[in-house]
């Protein structure tokens, strides 16, 4: 009984330490699990796969650091396949500190392909205002982006000169961890302008997005760190997402023990309670 | 007047921004508005910057609670605004080193304190008190563990397909597509409803919170 007692009231440092445990052994020594690819993951894949050579595929950074080890590493499987497939790519971000991660993503790219800024890419950079962004896009790029992240004018990049709106734009990738985001440009650049619109987001944002997989308003979607792996999974990109997954797999597995462990403990406990030998100790519900 | 103006204002671009959608002949005005509109967000920021500023100058000046962080933060924005405006931000510039080797790990150690705290917070409060905790507790591990790849790897190829749905990667599949996406979208129509009233009220001049009353 006194065991069944230490695990209802077990101290936190523990859970953290063998969190921790958990995440970090399965990085040091990879289990190598396969990833299923799920239909939504699929459907971005195929998307890409179909457009023609030297589409206009905009990457919207809608995210910061906080959401980077599940977001990026999506931001750089897709780029890759993108310019794997010869298609140009317009960065912008809603999120200020968006456009300086693709900064960090292009520098990965550029270390894999031949790419010339201007012809093969543009970075737009920032620009606040969200919703209001993708609606002004409608009309026209050069009047919300007159210049580009390094400060050089739009209208002298090649490749903007056949990007005037997003009527030009065969597909948006919008990588997101809040608002603005996904939502905004579902309601706005898909149902005003029609454009294509694929996601990528964190996953404990995933599923509040399903309604506009079903409607086909979202073409497709990575969901998570899984999304992230299953991609680099279909393009075969060495990323660490694939990795990581490892760790998120034992994690998971660790925080059902929990669960069930902290269950055990709690019907024993109050079992003996409703015999009335024994006192309850399970604490109400306390923050984490 | 202070009261009058910011009202009218509101009115007469929401008002045009609506009819847009129903009268093409708008669109230019609209399309004007957007662009007043983008403006005035730039002005917001620095306005917010400078509020920032200003706050944490307050804090360190009254030696209130904390203020050495005001002190970090002070230090921070000018760094930041000084080596982006005079080098600039691009790849190998100060100001991207600064932000890989300083603002990414530190947000990102941020967010990684959460895996902790959800795993802590699972352990105390996830218990199966009521039916309704149980349906959640069951329904949350069995996306937890359909959603990696371990919840699949257990399957052993000959598993029949009649069984299928014993299978996390189905259960997850059923509960996201199904049972998930009816709740969401539930939940997105009463928040659109929600917004058009909300709009509505602005508009006409019966929301007055965004101008600072009660």
């Amino acid at each position: 009984m006194k065991f069944v007692r230490w695990l209802a009231d077990m101290d936190r440092r523990i859970i953290f330490v063998v969190i921790a445990v958990a995440v970090v052994i399965p990085l040091l020594f990879p289990l190598g699990m396969r990833v299923k690819v799920t239909p939504q993951t699929q459907a971005v894949y195929d998307e890409v796969e179909n457009l023609p050579a030297g589409s206009n595929v905009l990457v919207a950074f809608d995210y910061d650091p906080t959401a980077m080890p599940e977001v990026h590493p999506m931001a750089l499987a897709f780029l890759h396949h993108c310019f794997q497939k010869k298609h140009k790519v317009i960065i912008m971000a809603l999120w200020p500190q968006g456009a300086q991660l693709a900064v960090s993503a292009m520098a990965e790219m550029n270390q894999d392909f031949d790419l010339e800024y201007g012809r093969d890419y543009v970075n737009l950079g920032y620009k606040p205002a969200g919703a209001i962004v993708i609606k002004s896009l409608g009309t026209s790029f050069a009047e919300v982006f007159p210049k580009d992240m390094a400060g050089r004018s739009t209208a002298t990049l090649p490749l903007m000169e056949d990007v005037s709106n997003l009527y030009d734009v065969d597909l948006v990738m919008d990588l997101s961890a809040g608002v603005p985001g996904i939502t905004e440009w579902v309601l706005i650049a898909n149902a005003l302008f029609q454009t294509r619109i694929a996601a990528g987001c964190t996953a404990v944002s995933a599923p509040q997005f399903f309604p506009y997989l079903q409607t086909g308003q979202l073409i497709g979607m990575l969901g998570g760190l899984k999304g992230a792996a299953e991609y680099e999974t279909m393009t075969a990109y060495a990323g660490k997402a694939s990795r990581r997954m490892d760790s998120q797999s034992v994690a998971h597995v660790v925080i059902i023990a929990f669960i069930l462990f902290a269950n055990i403990s709690y019907f024993i406990l109050r079992k003996k309670r409703e015999e009335g030998s024994g006192r309850p100790t399970t604490r109400p519900p306390t923050s984490a | 007047m202070r009261r009058e103006i910011p009202m009218i204002v509101a009115f007469v671009a929401g008002v045009i921004l609506i009819l847009e959608f129903f009268v093409p002949t708008l669109r230019d005005v609209a399309s004007e508005i957007q662009k007043w509109y983008l403006v005035v967000v730039a002005f917001a920021i620095l306005v917010g910057a400078f509020s920032l500023l200003r706050m944490n100058y307050m804090k360190v000046r009254g030696r209130r609670v904390d203020w050495p962080y005001s002190i970090v933060l002070i230090v921070g924005l000018f760094a930041m605004t000084i080596v982006g405006i005079g080098w600039g931000i691009e790849q190998g510039t100060v100001f991207n080193w600064l932000f890989t080797y300083l603002i990414i790990p530190m947000q990102a150690t941020m967010f990684a304190l959460l895996a902790f705290f959800v795993a802590s917070a699972a352990y105390r409060a996830f218990r199966a008190r009521t039916v309704d905790a149980t349906l959640l507790l069951v329904a949350a591990v069995v996306v937890m563990l359909g959603q990696v790849p371990i919840g699949s790897i257990w399957v052993p190829s000959w598993w029949p397909d009649s069984l299928v749905f014993l299978t996390p990667d189905w259960l997850k599949d059923r509960i996201m597509n199904i049972f998930n996406t009816a709740g969401q979208r539930a939940i997105l129509i009463g928040a659109s409803l929600g917004v058009v009233s909300t709009s509505l009220r602005i508009l006409l001049g019966i929301e007055r919170s965004y101008l600072g009353e009660e």
